[in-house]
């Protein structure tokens, strides 16, 4: 292995991004929750009124967990003939003024594609969680990441992006449903939430910090226009110079959500040298393995994008700053190291490690990725 | 501290129990844990697997490459896993139905005949909870107390009439694994 020769510099020390919804201390009370059930749980405490589905593997207990406690809650709870069917009444409920959460995995996302492109074009808040699983296709149930192009960059048709929330672990899972919702009513947005296989089947401790959201009656919403000029919500807007009037200020609302919205954490990074970048689940591996790498004498840390879309561009640049070389992570064939690329500018040189098909990468196996990422930034004379 | 057990059979084995079962007790204990089960096609072949992994502080990788215990509980699993056992572990054997041996001398090898104490205890069905109370007897990185707490747990109302029962089943790997210790 490399020794390294040189600091890196001084560097902020980043923890964590600024929350967006306030810290809340962890009662002591802990149970243990699968990750399906306690996103459910989480949507419903949120004050969820309505939930449309279809089961699927790896997400199926979460369709379950709803079936059971939406009626419990006198909500709504449909088992939809299909994705198309689920995602279409998810449209209709939200223009009634309903807060929806829709769930699947990866091939139920992709037919929910068109609608989700209405609903954005609508103006239409919804939160969509995805537990992916292995593709393209029908693919197997494993946990995957292949999902994210199709998540941070469009998921259907037209000028459009959603807030995209990926969490690395249960309890975080249930703090970012929480403000998937939030981030959905305040922009009037879709918004997904981004988690695999292996986060919806796993139990971990939790503290039931679920809690509802105060919900405020929107001016936009579908109520009956008794004694008032009817609205009208739709993404149909047959003239080019009124579309593209539309399109212009959906565009400023996502300028906003770029700029209040990014989330990161961040661990080791003060003295890091090599610099894994990964999320969901591949930044649980990565975090071993930076811990394995640190015990051999390699300075490694890790940067952590909790929110995909937007992506915490700068906050990668500030991490990197004086590192070596980075290493995206990823269980899939390379799709957010993209991203990485484009907010690192050529800066420090970047390398991907993944693993396809329900395939995840193994500590060890990251570790030795480091291992050459490293020696070849050495030798490309950096 | 970061502990991970892989427990490894048959389907019906009780496997995913005996791992709720533990994760259960690291819970009661306060620690970190990560219970995680096979979902995937070798579930749906008969064969079940689940991973505890149980630690002081946050949990990395749900992925274990390096496994400090692992129970195998039939063929196929002593196969699959005894190769995935860290140096210095523990690998449990379940020679009621394992005549294999893990091929290596670099790991700690417990023999118990689970499927067959657990049939003496009242029940076969009864072998992942042997199991784990030999793997407890012998490493003790839960306290067989906690353990006895988690089962009536994770039993709840339901199922209460098994408790006896399965604290037996538990109690007697638990001394298998001592024994061993002493021998």
């Amino acid at each position: 292995m490399t020794v390294v020769d040189q600091p890196a510099g001084a560097r902020p020390h980043l923890l964590a991004s600024p929350s967006g919804t306030g810290e809340v201390d962890p009662p002591p009370d802990r149970v243990l929750m699968k990750g399906n059930e306690a996103i459910a749980e989480a949507a419903v405490a949120a004050g969820c009124d309505a939930y449309f589905g279809y089961p699927i593997t790896p997400q199926a207990e979460l369709l379950e967990w709803m079936a059971r406690r939406m009626p419990e809650e006198g909500r709504v709870f449909v088992q939809a003939e299909s994705e198309l069917a689920a995602i279409n009444m998810a449209l209709g409920a939200s223009a009634a003024g309903a807060r929806v959460l829709v769930s699947s995995s990866s091939p139920g996302i992709s037919l929910m594609a068109e609608a989700m492109s209405y609903m954005a074009g609508s103006r239409l808040p919804v939160v969509l969680v995805n537990v992916m699983r292995g593709g393209p296709g029908l693919g197997s149930i494993g946990a995957a990441q292949g999902d994210y192009l199709q998540a941070t960059k469009g998921h259907g048709h037209g000028d459009y992006k959603v807030p995209v929330l990926a969490p690395s672990s249960i309890s975080e899972a249930i703090d970012l449903v929480r403000d998937s919702f939030i981030l959905a009513e305040r922009y009037r947005t879709p918004v997904i939430l981004l988690a695999d296989g292996i986060l919806g089947q796993a139990m971990e401790p939790v503290a039931p910090t679920f809690q509802r959201l105060e919900k405020s009656t929107p001016d936009w919403i579908l109520e009956g226009a008794a004694g008032r000029p009817p609205r009208v919500l739709k993404s149909l807007h047959l003239q080019p110079e009124a579309l593209e009037e539309h399109d212009l200020a959906l565009q400023a609302v996502y300028e906003r959500i770029a700029a209040n919205e990014q989330r990161w954490a961040g661990e080791q990074l003060d003295d890091a040298e090599i610099v894994l970048v990964a999320y969901g689940t591949a930044a649980r591996v990565a975090r071993t393995a930076v811990e394995r790498a640190r015990a051999e004498g390699m300075p490694a840390g890790l940067f952590r994008p909790i929110t995909l879309w937007p992506y915490p561009a700068q906050a990668l640049r500030d991490a990197a700053r004086g590192a070596r070389a980075v290493l995206a992570v990823e269980m899939s064939a390379g799709q957010m190291v993209e991203d990485v690329r484009l907010a690192l500018e050529g800066a420090v040189p970047v390398y991907h490690h993944g693993r396809m098909g329900g395939m995840v990468p193994s500590p060890d196996g990251v570790v030795d990725a480091m291992r050459q990422a490293w020696a070849m930034s050495q030798e490309s004379g950096r | 501290m970061e502990v991970s057990t892989i427990i490894a059979g048959f389907g019906g084995q009780g496997i995913l129990f005996a791992g709720k079962v533990l994760a259960e007790a690291a819970l009661l204990e306060g620690r970190e844990v990560l219970w995680i089960p096979s979902y995937g096609p070798e579930m749906r072949g008969g064969t079940a697997s689940c991973t505890v992994i149980i630690a002081d502080k946050l949990i990395g990788s749900p992925i274990v490459d390096r496994a400090d215990h692992a129970v195998v509980l039939n063929p196929p699993s002593m196969a699959k896993y005894a190769p995935m056992v860290a140096v210095g572990g523990l690998l449990v054997v379940n020679t009621t139905l394992i005549e294999a041996e893990p091929g290596r001398g670099d790991i700690e090898l417990l023999e118990v005949p689970c499927t067959a104490l657990a049939k003496s205890a009242g029940d076969d069905k009864l072998v992942s909870v042997v199991a784990l109370g030999a793997l407890v007897g012998r490493r003790r990185f839960v306290e067989p107390e906690t353990v006895h707490r988690a089962l009536a747990i994770i039993l709840g109302d339901r199922h209460a009439d098994m408790i006896t029962l399965d604290t037996a089943a538990f109690d007697a790997g638990y001394e298998a694994g001592l024994e061993q210790v002493i021998a």
